[in-house]
């Protein structure tokens, strides 16, 4: 059990440490840019819209608080962790006068929906069907299906969604290909809405299901079929172990260690899909808000979705992390 | 006279390879005929890929394309019947593992699973065979560990918690708890130190007694042989040379090969030099016609190239397969082969 | 090395595939050296051309012929590509041989800073890159900026065999006759990781084109230097599948999997040539 504390406390270690490092890289990026944010922001802002000149005062107050442009960079990095701890960036000017922060944990939970539940899906059915596969290597049925999988896992992201949006949006117009819920339903706790969410989550879902299901299949079978090998496997086979047994103890358990750490590694290109896949989709997560803010050069949205990002994917990296010795009782040992 | 558990007869296992196209056969099992007696050890010596792990494959009933048995049979006479391996169906087979015949496999660091816990694998190799001969599970294993000198907490350990002399003392206690009537051990000394390997054998030995099973004891070890076992067998390319009670064989080899085994083993004080055997084992894909040691023989005539010496009984209990037996002589002095066995 | 080539085009089927799909690409990518257009400009042919003997690959809505554009775009994403894997790859070989043969703190610290980069999204990252920098963005910095993130996996997989390889019996002869450490990471060392560098160049390199073609659709790049990505940014913003151009979508795609699974095939059958368990199994033993 003291194994295991040590374990918990060098992975949060590590986490305060990729969220510090991550959340100042977006810090130094934006300022070692030329351009002065606060009055790029505020000549955006005065030629869109026709603001009051207080709101304008009040912004500008915000920005230059924010970034400081004036200032020592210590002072404007000090800044910066304290506005962000506050969980204050400044308002968006997108949806002008509402704060970034709100629009980020608005979109949250339609990316962390989309997200959890694609993934789980695509490491649960590829790492099954892929042990499957190399548990029965001659098994016709697997082997096209791994070579399905083999030409599909290298193709990028954009260019799954684009097929599949051509598909079912010109070809076969069967499912709704734009939005997070139809336009005539109001959001609410009803199960027309939530119908209506889980038919428009099923392009994007099944768009990152394809990409990332081959490198699950690919990787479980190689795995397994290493596994199947080792001598524990044939020492239970010859003493007459149960077959189920064999498979789900002995061989899925063993092979399935690496593949979570695997998981961990692959969480932040997983993200990185999402952006994408709403962006094609018209989904309304933090990847649309993020392209949204670059779009219109909203500085402290674009900021906000960063940091946000950066912190959640170190928190689910974390938490795959802290599976791990579950699985491997080796790693508490260490 | 004491009833026999194995029958081995005329056994043929080959193996059919296929490489880049081109058809090989592999005689690693080429015609041998064996007994194992109840509550015997049985030695079977020989060096490596000489097909004895082949032919103990085909005895654990283990046989998985691309070997195959092309002759021959492997009779166990086991308490609920008759069976032979090599035509039994496999629930036949699966009737009997563990229960009647178990296995000691070669190296306990790869043997034990190593994300389940000890206590989870004696339920997965145990619960079922102990079920089925209504032995309480969980006094039989306690009991068992007890008389392996494990403390029972090793079954909530992981295996890389445990020292390599406690995780063979488990292997050695996962293969022997459902008290079966056979067992194989496939050199489960060989990764051992000295005084650990000293120590498991003396376990092997104490619990065969207490079974009163037959275990067959596979080593390229002599050292290990003349300790352990009640009888050798000499496997050399596919066939048995020669067979007999374990002193036997050391005072008086009857075939060229064992005579050499025995002369290479070390022995103190002796400071001359061994005489080394020259060549190299033949292939089993292309193995030489006539005796098959004939390259390799110091007495090797001209009959020897040509005509297979059959296994012939030379003494009580003792058979040779060598054209020239008579003129074997002991290369060892029997003093010498005292202390070895001592 | 060669002949170790010529086994893997005779022995692994993915491999030649793989070679052959390349190869094809490469040599497409290459014409546009001898492209009588320059493919930045616009409006030099008729536009919306389908495919014909003049226009192979038709001409797309910007009035440019697409075999050219589509031959330079090839050519500078695979030019993208060899950049941020040549240069992530020194990164990894440095850090990956240091952590493995020095070993203790130094290590650690390597690791850590390995993990950390491991656990960093890089996408935010690159869009606030492109955020700052807007069209002052070309295709070197992009290149720059994925190869500080491309490293960490490569150089942990390079760590394991320094590590190997530092009890072996020649790092021990060459540190008794007095060779300097970075000699014998050049020297003795460098040349038993070149496999996994090769087989992870490519792996790596599918990884920055294929961000390339991400950021770039989503007009996160330099759109007037023609790569995958802008030219698919371009049909795209032309609506040209619902205009009917469908040979401005048909063709790029068509190039695109073929590349990308070229260099697919080409990776895992290096890996597999490096993994000798799985080689073994290959060949029946």
């Amino acid at each position: 059990m003291q194994g295991y504390f040590w374990f918990v406390g060098k992975r949060l270690l590590q986490l305060f440490a990729v969220i510090f490092c991550g959340i100042s890289a977006t810090f130094l990026i934006t300022h070692l840019s030329p351009i002065d944010p606060v009055e790029q922001v505020l000549g955006r802002l005065s030629a869109r819209s026709n603001l009051s000149p207080e709101a304008i005062a009040s912004t500008r107050a915000a920005l230059t608080e924010m970034y400081g442009t004036g200032q020592p960079i210590l002072n404007q990095y000090f800044n910066f962790w304290t506005r962000l701890l506050r969980g204050d960036l400044g308002p968006s000017l997108l949806a002008f006068p509402t704060p970034s922060m709100e629009l980020v944990t608005r979109a949250m939970p339609w990316t962390l929906g989309l997200l959890v539940t694609s993934t789980v899906f695509t490491f649960v059915i590829g790492n099954l069907l892929g042990a499957l596969a190399g548990y029965n290597p001659d098994n016709r049925f697997f082997k096209a299906f791994g070579l399905i999988a083999m030409g599909v896992q290298p193709i990028p992201y954009y260019i799954v969604a684009f097929i599949l949006l051509i598909i079912f949006g010109f070809l076969f117009p069967v499912l709704p290909i734009s939005g997070g819920f139809a336009m005539d339903v109001r959001p609410a706790m009803n199960w027309q809405f939530i119908l209506s969410i889980l038919q428009h989550s099923l392009l994007p879902a099944l768009s990152l299901v394809l990409v990332g299901f081959g490198g699950w299949f690919l990787g479980m079978r190689a795995l397994v079929s290493n596994v199947v090998n080792e001598d524990y496997v044939t020492y239970a086979g010859l003493a007459g172990v149960k077959k189920q047994t064999i498979v789900g103890g002995y061989v899925i358990r063993n092979a399935l260690v690496p593949q979570l750490t695997a998981l961990a590694m692959a969480l932040g290109g997983v993200f990185s899909g999402t952006v994408i896949t709403e962006q094609v989709f018209n989904y309304p997560g933090i990847g649309s808000l993020l392209i949204d803010g670059v779009n219109y050069g909203d500085y402290s949205l674009v900021l906000a979705v960063s940091t946000v990002s950066i912190t959640a994917v170190a928190l689910a990296i974390f938490i795959v992390d802290l599976l791990h010795p579950l699985l491997d009782p080796r790693v508490r040992a260490e | 006279m004491t009833q026999d558990i194995l029958t081995v007869d005329g056994l043929k296992a080959y193996y059919q390879m296929n490489y880049f196209g081109v058809e090989r056969e592999v005689r690693a099992v080429d015609g041998i005929t064996m007994t194992v007696r109840k509550n015997e050890i049985y030695g079977i010596a020989g060096e490596s890929s000489s097909g004895k792990t082949s032919f103990i494959k085909v005895l654990a009933a283990a046989i998985r394309p691309p070997m195959r048995v092309v002759d021959g049979s492997a009779k166990f006479n086991f308490k609920n019947g008759p069976i032979d391996v090599t035509t039994a169906t496999p629930q036949q087979i699966e009737s009997i593992r563990w229960r009647h015949l178990s296995y000691i496999m070669q190296g306990s660091m790869s043997t034990l699973n190593p994300v389940r816990r000890i206590g989870k694998t004696f339920e997965d190799f145990a619960k079922r065979p102990l079920a089925a001969s209504g032995t309480p599970y969980r006094e039989r294993v306690l009991g068992h560990l007890e008389r392996l000198k494990l403390p029972a907490d090793v079954l909530n350990a992981y295996p890389h918690e445990l020292s390599g002399g406690m995780r063979q003392r488990v292997t050695i206690g996962l293969a022997t708890v459902c008290h079966p009537e056979f067992v194989i051990a496939d050199e489960p000394t060989t990764a051992l130190d000295v005084v650990v390997q000293k120590e498991v054998l003396g376990l092997i030995r104490e619990i065969q007694q207490d079974m009163g099973s037959s275990v067959v004891f596979v080593t390229h070890d002599m050292s290990v042989h003349a300790n352990m076992t009640d009888r050798v067998g000499i496997i050399y390319a596919g066939r048995l040379v020669e067979e007999g009670p374990t002193r036997q064989m050391f005072f008086a080899p009857k075939h060229p090969y064992t005579a050499h085994l025995v002369a290479s083993l070390p022995r103190i004080g002796d400071t001359t030099q061994r005489p080394a055997l020259e060549g190299r084992p033949p292939s089993l894909a292309n193995p030489p016609a006539g005796c098959r040691f004939h390259p390799r023989c110091p007495l090797a005539i001209d009959k020897c190239k040509t005509e297979v010496p059959p296994l012939i009984p030379v003494a009580n209990d003792h058979r040779s397969a060598c054209w020239r037996w008579q003129d074997v002589g002991p290369l060892v002095k029997p003093h010498q082969a005292n202390r070895v066995m001592a | 090395m060669f002949s170790v080539f010529r086994d893997l085009i005779r022995y692994n089927i993915e491999f030649a595939i793989g070679l052959i799909l390349v190869g094809a690409v490469v040599i497409f990518a290459c014409l546009s050296y001898f492209a009588p257009v320059d493919p930045t400009l616009i409006y030099v042919a008729m536009p919306d051309q389908p495919p014909s003997g003049q226009y192979w690959f038709g001409t797309n809505s910007r009035g440019q012929d697409l075999f050219w554009q589509l031959s330079a775009a090839f050519r500078n994403s695979l030019i993208f590509g060899i950049t941020v894997a040549v240069l992530s790859r020194i990164i990894s070989i440095t850090v990956g041989l240091l952590s493995g043969y020095v070993g203790g703190w130094v290590d650690r610290v390597l690791m850590f800073i390995n993990d950390i980069f491991v656990a960093v999204p890089i996408f935010p990252i690159l869009v606030l890159f492109y955020f700052v920098l807007r069209n002052n963005m070309d295709s070197f910095t992009l290149a720059l900026i994925m190869a500080c993130f491309g490293w960490p996996f490569d150089a942990r997989l390079i760590r394991s065999v320094a590590l190997g390889l530092k009890h072996r019996e020649f790092t021990r002869h060459a540190v008794f006759a007095g060779m300097s450490t970075p000699k014998i990471l050049l020297e003795e060392h460098l040349p038993y990781v070149m496999p996994i560098v090769f087989s992870t160049f490519m792996a790596n390199m599918l990884w920055s084109i294929g961000l390339e073609v991400t950021l770039a659709v989503l007009g996160f790049t330099n759109l007037n230097n023609p790569t995958i990505g802008t030219v698919l940014y371009w049909a795209i913003s032309h609506s040209a599948i619902v205009v009917g151009v469908w040979w401005w979508i048909v063709i790029p795609v068509v190039l695109i999997v073929m590349t990308f699974l070229g260099l697919f095939l080409l990776a895992v059958s290096m890996n597999e040539y490096i993994d000798p368990r799985s080689r073994l199994r290959r060949m029946g033993a």
